[in-house]
């Protein structure tokens, strides 16, 4: 377990590290999380070695949400004025972007079967 | 008759160590997750909401300001990076079928993406909030730490962000099945495509609770959504600001 989270800090640090280096906006641990999967890709060993631990840790993905989760009791004051316009701009957009994105991508993959199907069917 | 204002000299006492904050937050979590299973799953009954409307709750009744609390909560929020991380491993076990369905999945997500940034920012200024929040709600559907880092860039406020994009991950994670249920969506791989896209890592929780398949495929509509809110949002904010 200790090694698979020094793995899993190690790949975060290097994230970071290049984020930091390029300026990317692109925040260090995504790209550490993009360099781990290359790497497993080329070291499956390491894949099996690392799951368990990593499996644990989304497991409980909801916990690590709560203390930022908390700040409302802080920042609620700072959208005092614009509190109506959050609550239905973020149920509006989250329902839209629910929506949309389901639609659109099943659209797509059931075109994509169809193709499929259409080519084995053509000798 | 002391044994009273002791008690509270107690809380006084522990609310001064990280110790108190870290652990109200495991058992807060603890508490919610059992209510979670009581209510066999059911998403109205999400963990991060009664969490945190427990530990709001608390912190208010005794007075304790957010930043005493948040010294010892820090450490469960660091591992939020070690987590965005691991995501690499539901990613490589499902992908070869993650890669035949590439094409519609890239679609899939601008379509959406674009969707949750644009009608965000129109609803928001629609109401005529103020340029601070509006900058602060346009990269809401990706996850905290990218979240973050783009409010930073475009003028809205960090903290602001963090709790607005905790806000859309569990309305998602709440609303997601009803949505996708009316618009008869039934593909486990859209369904938790959908609620990674839209509600990140908290939508990606609700789909690992669901199964390892619906899970990865949240984690991958998080991670692209979270890459491509950072580098577009930052670019097409200035663009809709403009028009309206």
């Amino acid at each position: 377990m200790l090694r698979s989270l020094t793995t899993l800090l190690v790949f975060q640090c290097l994230g970071e590290g290049i984020s930091y280096l390029f300026s990317l906006p692109v925040p260090g641990p995504v790209i550490g999380m993009l360099l781990l999967f290359a790497f497993v890709m080329l070291r499956p060993k390491v894949a099996d070695a690392i799951e368990p631990t990593a499996l644990e840790l989304l497991r409980h993905l909801s916990l690590l949400f709560i203390p930022a989760g908390v700040g409302i009791m802080v920042s609620v004051d700072k959208i005092r004025g614009d509190a109506l316009a959050v609550v239905v701009s973020l149920a509006v957009s989250t329902t839209l972007a629910i929506a949309v994105t389901a639609l659109v991508t099943r659209a797509l993959l059931r075109r994509q079967r169809r193709e499929l199907a259409a080519q084995e069917d053509t000798p | 008759m002391t044994a009273m204002p002791k008690l509270g000299g107690i809380w006084v006492f522990l609310a001064a160590t990280p110790l108190l904050g870290l652990t109200i937050t495991l058992l807060a979590y603890l508490i919610a997750q059992a209510l979670y299973a009581k209510a066999r799953f059911n998403p109205l009954a999400n963990p991060v909401l009664i969490a945190v409307a427990l530990l709001v709750t608390l912190l208010e009744v005794t007075g304790t300001p957010y930043a005493t609390y948040f010294e010892g909560a820090q450490f469960v929020h660091f591992l939020l990076g070690p987590a965005t991380v691991a995501l690499a491993l539901p990613l490589y076990r499902q992908w070869s079928k993650l890669r035949r369905a590439a094409l519609p999945l890239i679609v899939g997500l601008i379509a959406g993406s674009l969707t949750a940034i644009a009608s965000a920012v129109g609803v928001a200024a629609l109401f005529g909030a103020s340029h601070q929040t509006i900058a602060s709600l346009a990269p809401k559907s990706a996850t905290t730490p990218i979240a973050m880092a783009v409010a930073a860039k475009i003028g809205g406020i960090p903290s602001l962000t963090a709790v607005l994009v905790i806000s859309t991950g569990v309305f998602g994670a709440v609303c997601a099945r009803s949505i996708l249920n009316a618009l008869r969506v039934t593909e486990p791989e859209v369904r938790g495509f959908a609620l990674g896209v839209a509600s990140h890592g908290i939508g990606t929780a609700r789909a690992f609770q669901i199964s390892e398949e619906m899970g990865a495929f949240a984690g991958l509509g998080m991670g692209l959504n979270g890459v491509f809110t950072a580098f577009v949002v930052p670019i097409v904010l200035p663009v809709v600001a403009k028009w309206l």
